[in-house]
């Protein structure tokens, strides 16, 4: 076959997907870019939020639902919710701190305010409205809004599958990843944001990219402990592997044997870097096996759980994408710890905090070199949009497992051609 | 003693107050040039070099920040920046910086602590960032003269602290 043959030239969208490549116009589309908005991002369930980043009646976080802005809010009876920030007056943004806690939301320009379920409550010079509009028709309009695992998602479209068949056997692994709270729920410490110059997919396909790690991230692994670099050695390991979970999620397991952090047959040394947070967990009271169970859970799980399209729980925390424009992407890396007694969960704590700022953020020693890959790849692939992204690698070694996942080694593209597989029939669905 | 600037301004003019500004222009140079061996010199053993998100907290310990470095991981960063691995540290952008605006914040004879803005541009690929951010050092002055000065403590705070800078290839 020519290299000529091997090009992927078509004029809808869903014809540049094959199975084993994708055209780069993928990444440099805005025609594209506009059609993923509304087919992908409006149509789907978008994580919006951890639960305890809304931990009470009248807390709120910013956020977005692809491009447009929302605030995820708790109201008086416990419930979250998902409303569009735009009043529904003439426009503007009815909310604009990234977080905190409110009664309520009132519009700056004419004080249109609105309860925490996004009802009208009042309007100044009502007088004016007489016969002309009534004010329960004019809530904020609200998403619909569910979650699993205290991951909350939203979407636009009322018509959708309820959210956990839209997870499937994605719900197995969100119940393992919350393991890692060590016998305590999972709470946000806080997040880095950052943003690139490159189209979202990139990230999309990042964390399911086992084989680029050594290679770009061979200055965090120099700087890294013996027994860490250790355990990211994953490479060559046929016990690591990548299962495509269905509808574009995938998970890549990198340290199998802290999958499921409830298996541990007690033969693995805790890493002697955390020796002085097990002492200081054993003097707040912990016994031996209360200790085990969270300085072992320190890296987070052995995976990265990757849900199409826009979140990935990696590891020790989430990476959530924002697609900004072809060619801009928000990303967010959000640390997370146990929920517990601060004599044992803040010294945790501090130290998930440390190893969190050693790789992650604008000033990690992980996360500027995958945006310069990342980079590199939005600059190259202007060239020849119609040649192929190759996301071949393993597939004469993919295999269904037992479960019925198609599942092939760590550093194979079978999470990607997933993804891609999904967003192929999105985009192929008027 | 102390002397708090609310109180009694002390002048710019100060040998104290020049000492840490000279230094401090050193380290802007240090830095711009990429020269991070040296800069690291700066610091002393027992110093931080801090870039945090919450742009109100003293309490680093238990905050996320972007950079939180004792003498491991400052030492840690300086071999990640200039041993060839790190392919943001490789290709950086070129960045020039202007460190002014510089306020006495308290002056002893062995301490010295300035608040200063910083804007720095960066320059990759045919794009200009902009990094505006207020600095804080604390200077440890040496009995011994100028030379044995060294920064205990260092505070950048950017204005976008909260928002999505992009990664960087280079320090603050």
């Amino acid at each position: 076959m020519t290299i000529e043959a091997q090009h992927i030239v078509a004029d809808a969208p869903a014809d540049l997907v094959l199975g084993d490549r994708v055209a780069g116009r993928l990444y440099t589309d805005p025609e594209i870019f506009e059609q993923e908005m509304t087919k992908i991002f409006e149509r789907t369930w978008v994580w919006v939020a951890h639960e305890s980043e809304v931990p009470k009646a009248g807390s709120f976080k910013m956020t977005h639902v692809g491009r447009q802005p929302v605030i995820v809010v708790r109201n008086r009876k416990g419930v979250i919710n998902t409303l569009l920030n735009r009043c529904r007056h003439r426009g503007a943004s009815v909310c604009e701190k990234p977080k905190g806690e409110a009664n309520g939301f009132t519009c700056p320009y004419h004080a249109w305010s609105y309860s925490l379920d996004g009802q009208l409550r009042g309007i100044p010079y009502p007088e004016g409205y007489e016969g002309v509009m009534d004010k329960s028709g004019m809530s904020l309009r609200k998403l619909r809004t569910a979650s699993y695992g205290g991951m909350v998602f939203a979407t636009f479209n009322e018509d959708i599958e309820p959210l956990e068949d839209f997870l499937g056997d994605v719900k197995l692994w969100i119940d393992r990843f919350m393991k890692q709270g060590g016998g305590y729920p999972i709470k946000v410490l806080g997040k880095h944001q950052f943003k690139f110059k490159g189209n979202w997919k990139v990230q999309l396909e990042n964390t399911t990219d086992g084989y680029h790690f050594p290679i770009v991230h061979r200055s965090w692994m120099a700087s890294v402990d013996e027994e860490t670099a250790d355990m990211m050695s994953f490479m060559t390991d046929p016990e690591c592997t990548t299962h495509a979970l269905g509808n574009g999620h995938s998970v890549m397991q990198m340290v199998p044997e802290h999958s499921d952090l409830d298996a541990d047959d007690g033969t693995e040394p805790l890493q002697a870097r955390f020796d002085d947070l097990v002492a200081q967990l054993k003097s707040a009271g912990l016994d031996d096996a209360a200790v085990r169970r969270l300085v072992r859970a320190m890296h987070g799980t052995g995976f990265n759980l990757n849900l199409f399209p826009n979140v990935s729980m990696s590891a020790a925390f989430f990476r959530v994408l924002r697609p900004v424009s072809v060619d801009e992407t928000w990303i967010e890396h959000i640390a997370i710890g146990p929920d517990g007694p601060p004599e044992v969960v803040d010294p945790v704590n501090r130290a998930r905090l440390r190893v969190h700022e050693h790789f992650q953020g604008p000033f990690g020693f992980g996360t500027p070199d995958d945006a310069e890959g990342w980079d590199r790849v939005q600059r190259g692939a202007q060239g020849a949009p119609e040649m192929p992204i190759m996301v071949n690698r393993g597939l004469a070694r993919e295999k269904d497992s037992p479960e019925g996942w198609p599942t092939s080694h760590v550093t194979d593209e079978t999470g990607m051609r997933g993804a891609y597989a999904m967003w192929k029939a999105m985009m192929s669905d008027d | 003693m102390t002397e708090v600037l609310a109180d009694t301004r002390v002048p710019l003019t100060d040998p104290r107050v020049i000492r840490a500004v000279e230094l401090i222009w050193r380290e802007a140079e240090l830095l711009d040039r990429k020269e991070y061996v040296a800069w690291n010199d700066l610091y002393a053993e027992d110093g931080h070099y801090i870039v945090p998100i919450d742009p109100d907290t003293e309490d680093f310990d238990n905050t996320l920040n972007m950079i939180y470095d004792d003498a491991r991981m400052r030492g840690m960063r300086v071999t990640r920046m200039i041993e060839g691995y790190a392919i943001a540290a490789v290709d950086a952008a070129r960045t020039v910086r202007t460190v002014s605006r510089f306020v006495p914040a308290s002056v002893s004879d062995d301490q010295v602590v300035v608040r200063s803005a910083q804007v720095l541009v960066a320059y990759k690929r045919g794009r200009h960032d902009l990094w505006a951010g207020e600095v804080e050092h604390r200077i440890r002055l040496s009995a011994e003269g100028a030379d044995g000065d060294r920064i205990t403590r260092k505070v950048v705070r950017l204005v976008d602290s909260e928002g999505a800078p992009p990664a960087a290839g280079f320090l603050l």
